[in-house]
C-alpha cells in the first residue's frame, strides 16, 4: 500500500495544528460562526440535525487493517461506537463534540488519514472501483491514478475556491463499478495498440439536474493526465456559474456551452499547461505505481472451499451471492454486506470494523475496500480460507448473502441525520429489506439496485437505481417519488419518474407491487429487472403502481 | 395579504455539543422542547430571535420553528422538528436516549 512521506505527514500535522487553534478561537469568541464555518468545512466538519458530523476520506476506498482499527477506536472513544460508510467511499462519524474533533484528526493522522477536502468547493476525495487490483476484467489498477490525482488536488492553490464541489472517479475496467458517468470527471484506464491511456468523461452528475457524463477525450496518453485534468478544472473554474449555486457544477457548464466548445477551451488551456509540467508528475506516478504492486498471491488447492460449498447450504448461498471473480487463480473477491436485513445501510460497529481488520490481516493480504454501495470488500482472499472467513463474518453479523439483491440498498443518511434532507431514507431501506426477507423472494428476484435519497441532492444515487426512491416534503408530510430504469454502470441511464409519489406507509407496498410486476412479466429468471424494464417500458410497472389500489378502493 | 403569524419557538444547535436546544421564557437554553417559550406574537418572536442570534458563543444557527401548544408544553408542527426533538429513527441515540426523556 502507498505510504505517505514525511513531507505529507508534516503538511497534515500543520493543518491539524491550525484547526485546533481555530476551534479554540471559536470557543473563546475569537471567531464568529460565519468565520469558522468555512474553516471547519475545509476539515470535513459539518453541523447536522442532532450533532456535528465528521466526514473522513478513505482515498479510493482503500484501507489497511491498522486504519480500520483506528476508525473503530475513534468510533468508541469519541462517538457512539459505530461509523457510517458513504456512497463516496468516506466514513462519517455522526456524534463528535466540537472540542474533541482536533484530537480525532490527530488520531487519524497517526494512520495517514485526514478529512481535508471532504467538504467545501474543492476537489473531493477521489473514488475508484472497489475491486481495484483484484478484478478479473481489469486493464490496470486505477488506484495509482487516483493517488496521483489526490496528491495533485490536495491543497492545489488554484482549486481551493471552485464554483462548487468537484468529484472525480476512476476505473480500470470496462465494467463500471465506480459510477464514473455520474461524476464531474470520470476516468477509465484503457489500452490502445499496446499503449495505456485514459478515456476522459466530463459533466456527469446527479442532484437537482442529473446528467450522464460525455466523453471529452476518448484516449488521453497516461503521461498527459494531470495537465489535461488541470485544464478541465481551470476552464470550469473560470466559466462555471458562480452567480447561481444550482447551476455552478461543471455538468451545467458543459450543457450550456456545449461539449465541442468546452473541448476547444480545454485543449487550448491544455497546450499552455502541458508546458508547465516538467515531468515531476510522471516520476511521481512511477513511484506511486510501484507502491501498488500486487501482493504475492499464493498457489494452493481450493478443496476446503469446494467441500464447504458442497456441504453447507448457508455457505453456498453466501459464496454464490457475495463473491466476485478474482484475477489470480484460486482467489476470490469477498463482498461483505453491511446490509443485514433491517440494519442501516453502511453502518458498521467498532466490533465489526475490528473483525474486518483481523480478517484482512489473516486472510486478505492486509487490504480492505469500501464500496460506493456502502459495503466492505476483502479484495484478495484465497478460496481455501473462505470457510473460515465466512464463519468469522457470520459471528459478527456480517455474512448476509444479499450483494446485488433487492435488500442491498444504497441509502443516504436522510432526515435521520442530515440537515439538508427533506425526508428520511434509512427507515425506508430497512422496511424494504425486511419485507423482501420475509417474502423469501430476493434470490428469485435476482439482480436489483434500489437506491434511496432523502433530498434532490441525490447522495443516495436514486437517479441511477434500477428502482430509485426520492424522499420529499409534500405539504409537511414525507412523500416518496419512484424512478425506474436507472443504471450506474457503463450502460449508464437516468431513471424515469413513474408519477405521483407515495407516503411513507405506502412506499414499501408500492415497491412490492413493482417487483411482482417484474416477476409476472419477465422472460424467465435469466432476465433482470432492468432488462425487463428496457424491453417493456414503463407501462406494466405504472399499471402495477397506480391501477391496483384504485381498483381496491372502488370495491 | 400577509399570512397570519403561527406560534413559534426559538431553536438552535449548541456550539459545543452540537445538539438541539430551545430558548426558554427565562432566557435559558433547554434541551427539551416542552420547556421552550411558545411565542404567539410576531414582533416578540423577532426580539427573541435577535436575543438568540446575539449568543454566538453558546448556540449556532438560531431560527424560529413552528410549534403548537400541547398538554406538556410546545409540540412540533413539522416532522423535521419532531425528529430534532427526538433523535434518529435507526439508532436509539440523541434526545430520546437522554435521561428524563421518554
Amino acid at each position: 500500500m502507498y505510504d505517505y512521506s514525511d513531507f505529507d505527514a508534516a503538511f497534515v500535522a500543520e493543518r491539524n495544528r491550525q484547526f485546533r487553534a481555530q476551534v479554540e478561537r471559536r470557543l473563546d469568541g475569537g471567531l464568529t460562526e460565519e468565520e469558522f464555518k468555512p474553516l471547519r468545512l475545509m476539515n470535513g466538519l459539518y453541523l447536522q440535525l442532532h450533532a456535528y458530523m465528521l466526514r473522513v476520506a478513505i482515498p479510493y476506498g482503500t484501507l489497511n487493517p491498522g486504519q480500520m482499527r483506528q476508525l473503530a477506536h475513534i468510533a468508541e472513544r469519541w462517538d457512539k461506537g459505530y461509523g457510517h460508510f458513504t456512497t463516496r467511499q468516506n466514513i462519517q462519524f455522526n456524534w463528535p463534540k466540537l472540542r474533541d474533533v482536533p484530537d480525532i484528526l490527530d488520531a487519524l493522522a497517526e494512520v495517514q488519514m485526514h478529512a481535508i477536502q471532504t467538504s467545501g468547493n474543492t476537489i473531493r476525495n477521489v473514488t475508484a472501483d472497489h475491486f481495484a487490483g483484484a478484478a478479473a476484467d481489469e486493464v490496470a489498477d486505477p488506484r495509482p491514478v487516483a493517488e496521483l490525482i489526490r496528491q495533485w488536488s490536495t491543497d492545489h492553490p488554484e482549486f481551493q475556491f471552485l464554483p462548487r464541489k468537484f468529484k472525480i472517479a476512476v476505473t480500470g475496467a470496462e465494467a463500471d463499478r465506480a459510477v464514473i458517468r455520474a461524476h464531474d470527471i470520470g476516468l477509465q484506464i484503457v489500452e490502445r495498440d499496446g499503449a495505456r491511456g485514459v478515456r476522459v468523461i466530463v459533466g456527469g452528475g446527479l442532484g437537482r439536474t442529473p446528467m450522464i457524463g460525455k466523453v471529452i477525450r476518448d484516449f488521453l496518453p497516461e503521461a498527459e493526465l494531470l495537465p489535461y485534468l488541470e485544464a478541465i478544472v481551470s476552464v470550469w473554474n473560470q466559466a462555471g456559474r458562480r452567480d447561481n449555486k444550482f447551476k455552478a457544477r461543471i455538468k451545467i457548464t458543459v450543457h450550456e456551452l456545449g461539449l465541442d466548445e468546452i473541448r476547444d477551451r480545454v485543449e487550448a488551456r491544455f497546450a499552455e499547461r502541458r508546458a508547465l509540467f516538467t515531468g515531476v508528475d510522471r516520476a511521481l506516478f512511477d513511484e506511486i505505481r510501484a507502491a501498488f504492486a500486487p501482493p504475492a498471491f499464493r498457489d494452493a488447492p481450493t478443496d476446503a472451499f469446494d467441500a464447504a460449498r458442497a456441504a453447507d447450504p448457508v455457505f453456498r448461498s453466501w459464496a454464490d451471492t457475495n463473491l466476485a471473480a478474482h484475477r489470480a487463480p484460486g482467489y476470490a473477491i469477498v463482498q461483505v454486506s453491511l446490509k443485514a436485513h433491517g440494519a442501516t445501510p453502511g453502518d458498521a460497529s467498532a466490533r465489526q470494523m475490528r473483525v474486518l481488520a483481523d480478517l484482512a490481516e489473516q486472510h486478505g493480504h492486509g487490504e480492505l475496500r469500501i464500496s460506493h454501495e456502502q459495503n466492505v470488500i476483502l479484495p484478495h482472499v484465497h478460496k481455501a480460507d473462505l470457510p473460515r472467513v465466512h464463519a468469522a463474518l457470520k459471528a459478527a453479523g456480517l455474512a448476509t448473502a444479499n450483494i446485488g439483491l433487492v435488500s442491498d440498498i444504497i441509502a443516504c443518511p436522510g432526515m435521520d441525520y442530515c440537515s439538508l434532507a427533506t425526508a428520511r431514507s434509512i427507515p425506508i431501506a430497512q422496511a424494504i429489506a425486511k419485507r423482501f426477507d420475509a417474502l423469501k423472494l430476493e434470490h428469485d428476484i435476482g439482480e436489483m439496485k434500489i437506491k434511496i435519497s432523502g433530498c434532490i441532492n441525490a447522495c443516495g444515487h436514486h437517479h441511477v437505481g434500477h428502482i430509485g426512491i426520492l424522499g420529499l416534503d409534500r405539504a409537511g408530510v414525507e412523500n416518496y417519488q419512484i424512478t425506474l430504469g436507472g443504471d450506474h454502470t457503463e450502460t449508464a441511464a437516468l431513471g424515469e419518474r413513474t408519477g405521483p409519489g407515495f407516503s411513507a406507509d405506502e412506499i414499501v407496498p408500492a415497491i412490492e407491487r413493482l417487483v411482482h410486476a417484474y416477476l409476472d412479466h419477465r422472460d424467465g429468471p435469466g432476465e433482470t429487472f432492468l432488462q425487463t424494464y428496457r424491453r417493456l417500458g414503463m407501462a406494466p410497472f405504472k399499471a402495477a403502481l397506480y391501477e391496483e389500489p384504485q381498483a381496491h378502493a372502488a370495491q | 395579504m400577509p399570512r397570519a403569524f403561527t406560534p413559534k419557538v426559538v431553536t438552535a444547535n449548541d456550539l459545543r455539543e452540537g445538539d438541539v436546544v430551545y430558548l426558554t421564557a427565562d432566557d435559558r437554553w433547554s434541551r427539551r422542547l416542552e420547556e421552550a417559550e411558545l411565542i404567539s406574537d410576531e414582533a416578540h418572536a423577532q426580539l427573541r430571535l435577535l436575543l438568540a442570534q446575539g449568543q454566538p458563543q453558546t448556540v449556532v444557527g438560531a431560527y424560529l420553528a413552528d410549534a403548537r401548544e400541547g398538554p406538556d408544553g410546545p409540540e412540533p408542527v413539522h416532522f423535521r422538528e419532531e425528529f430534532r426533538r427526538t433523535g434518529p429513527s435507526n439508532h436509539f441515540h440523541g434526545k430520546q436516549a437522554e435521561p428524563g426523556n421518554v
